[in-house]
């Protein structure tokens, strides 16, 4: 799987990345890169296996987890850390300084003894040697910065006292505070309100670029990959099934599995009477990763498997510019793909 | 952001299946739901919309009668039940069901999907040995599932599979409206659509009246015939 050496340009360079859960594989082969200040989407169902290797990405991945491959950050200039097989004292160092998470769930990022601009400030003082006074004003001006109204005021409230969507904002915030190279966001705005999601991903984005940070956007959301990435990479059952150019993937997939998640969504015009003018879907659901197929994992969805499909896993090919796809038939995959996956019955 | 608002089919004699007139729901002080009126004919579907908060789970809920409304009038097949006792209620509840969000959340852990979808004939008291086992196949197959699913525990399905069961069991009682709030929200992008279809189908063959409550806007766009926007308990357009 590890065909193509790490990438020394890339910020992030991910080769072969496997990981077990208590012996079941769940992820495997994926092999990315993030270069500095880019943004790649991770785009996948449940049991995809997305929120795990974002936890990989961070050298954190949960107890009974089993990581292989490579996961290597860029120290400039030339030299890398590599976080797999890492002790944990040397991921911790670097979590923090260079690296990031905007968790799903920002009560569980916050503490809810402690007022939201001491750990903000806190957070400065663990890799900075600056003064409380510094460390406060800077976590004040962090909660301004992310478009919290009064931030002094705001600094010392508890996070059960600010809304759902002030609450991820301080969260992003928090991540931003030491300037990361990479800030990894596992479905920040999935715990939000659906008025606020895109707020929070403007803001998000804002604070990205303000500090010069990549990012790694994990989502099960493929609207919100044209919008926010610059890149992106699909999931299905643990396997990378392509990645490319955001625009490119989205207007041209490569993947049948991508086409039909695009096919498949609603066109966002009237669908005659009632949506009687039925939607492509893609057939079954996705498999539980202790229950996968021989050969490719989506055959028994895919309309277009056949035989060497069912029992060949296909390995990831070049379909274009800086596109690359894990499919026997990318090239019988029509543009767009709505006939393709039509349903039949029901 | 719009959605063409298209006339409802308005059948000259008849009476529209739900009629609901100033409805008003309040929390203490606060007015959740302010004068909202609407009309739902069969086989038709009502999209309400609006942010969190703006009123329209309180008024699906009072119109389910879940929570009996302060003021006004909701008119079902042409009975008006903010004026029947509970006990009056009851036969009227089957024909107006719920579907919610969370696909296990609305079927019992314990119970295979079978029983599940058989208890509310069970509990209506209409349950017969004779013929319910082959409704209860009936509407699996119906719905897309293989009997086999009948025998498995809710939590051995995937959610697409489990809302299916979820909407085997609405329809075991013949309703005539189902109130879907956010019935695809949680669902996996590529079994979505295969619900919304089979949404779309059951109401063509069985004349059902859908209140469709959705945030995500392209979704209303296709599947809703008419949309109502509320804002701050209040219908802003519609
Ligand atoms: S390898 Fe075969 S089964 Fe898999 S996605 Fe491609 S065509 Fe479909």
């Amino acid at each position: 799987m590890t065909a193509a050496p790490p990438d020394t340009d890339a910020l992030l360079s991910v080769r072969g990345l496997g990981i077990s859960l208590h012996e079941v594989p769940v992820v495997n082969g994926l092999t990315f890169d993030v270069h500095a200040r880019e943004v790649l989407a991770v785009v996948g169902e449940s049991g995809a296996g997305k929120s795990l290797t974002a936890r990989a990405l961070l050298g954190a991945a949960p107890r009974g987890a089993r990581v292989t491959g490579s996961v290597r950050l860029r120290r400039p200039p030339g030299s890398y850390d590599e976080l797999v097989g890492a002790p944990a004292a040397a991921r911790t160092a670097l979590h923090g300084r260079r690296t990031a998470l905007v968790p799903q769930d920002a009560l569980s990022a916050l503490s809810p003894v402690h007022p939201v601009g001491d750990q903000l400030a806190a957070a400065v003082r663990s890799v900075a040697r600056v003064s409380r006074t510094e460390a406060r004003a800077r976590a004040v001006a962090a909660l301004d910065r992310v478009g919290i109204a009064d931030a002094a005021r705001k600094a010392r409230a508890y996070p059960h006292e600010y809304s759902g969507g002030m609450r991820q904002r301080a969260v992003i915030a928090m991540a931003t505070i030491n300037e990361p190279d990479l800030l990894i966001a596992d479905e920040p705005t999935t715990a939000l309100d659906p008025d606020l999601q895109e707020q929070v991903l403007r803001v998000l984005g804002e604070q990205r670029e303000a500090v010069g940070a990549a990012l790694v956007l994990v989502t099960h959301d493929l609207g919100t990959v044209r919008d926010h990435a610059d890149r992106v990479l699909v999931m299905y059952a643990g396997r990378q099934v392509e990645q490319g150019p955001a625009r490119r993937v989205l207007d041209r997939p490569a993947a049948p599995y991508t086409a039909g998640l695009l096919a498949s969504l609603p066109p966002g015009e009237p669908g005659g009477r009632g949506g009687r003018r039925r939607l492509p879907t893609i057939p079954g659901a996705p498999p539980a990763f202790d229950r996968l197929p021989p050969g490719c994992a989506f055959a028994p969805r895919c309309p277009l498997a056949d035989d060497r499909c069912r029992r060949e896993e296909p390995r990831p090919r070049t379909a274009g510019d800086g596109h690359e796809v894990s499919c026997h038939r990318p090239e019988d995959v029509p543009h767009p793909a709505t006939e393709l996956f039509l349903e039949r019955s029901v | 952001m719009s959605t063409p608002v298209i006339p409802a089919p308005r059948r000259a004699a008849d009476d529209p299946l739900l009629d609901v007139r100033d409805l008003v729901v309040r929390y203490g002080p606060v007015t959740a739901v302010d004068r909202v009126s609407f009309t739902l004919e069969a086989g038709e579907t009502l999209a309400l919309n609006g942010p969190s908060g703006c009123g329209k789970s309180s008024t699906v809920s009072a119109v389910l009668q879940l929570r009996r409304p302060d003021a006004g009038e909701v008119r079902f097949e042409g009975r008006e039940l903010t004026a029947l006792t509970e006990r009056e209620l009851r036969p009227l509840r089957p024909r107006m069901q719920p579907v919610f969000q969370d696909p296990y959340g609305s079927l019992s852990p314990r119970h295979r999907i079978r029983d599940a979808v058989a208890e509310p004939l069970r509990v209506q008291g209409r349950w017969d040995d004779a013929n319910g086992p082959a409704r209860v196949a009936e509407l699996l197959d119906r719905v897309g599932l293989d009997p086999a699913h009948g025998d498995r525990f809710p939590h051995e399905l995937s959610g697409g599979q489990c809302q299916r069961a979820g909407i085997a069991r609405a329809l075991v009682s013949e309703p005539r409206l189902l109130v879907l709030d956010e019935p695809v929200s949680a669902l996996d992008p590529s079994v979505r659509a295969g619900v919304l279809n089979l949404l779309a189908g059951l109401q063509e063959e069985l004349g059902l009246a859908y209140l469709f409550i959705c945030h995500d806007q392209a979704v209303v766009r296709h599947f809703a015939d008419r949309t109502i926007d509320m804002r701050n308990g209040r219908i802003v357009r519609g």
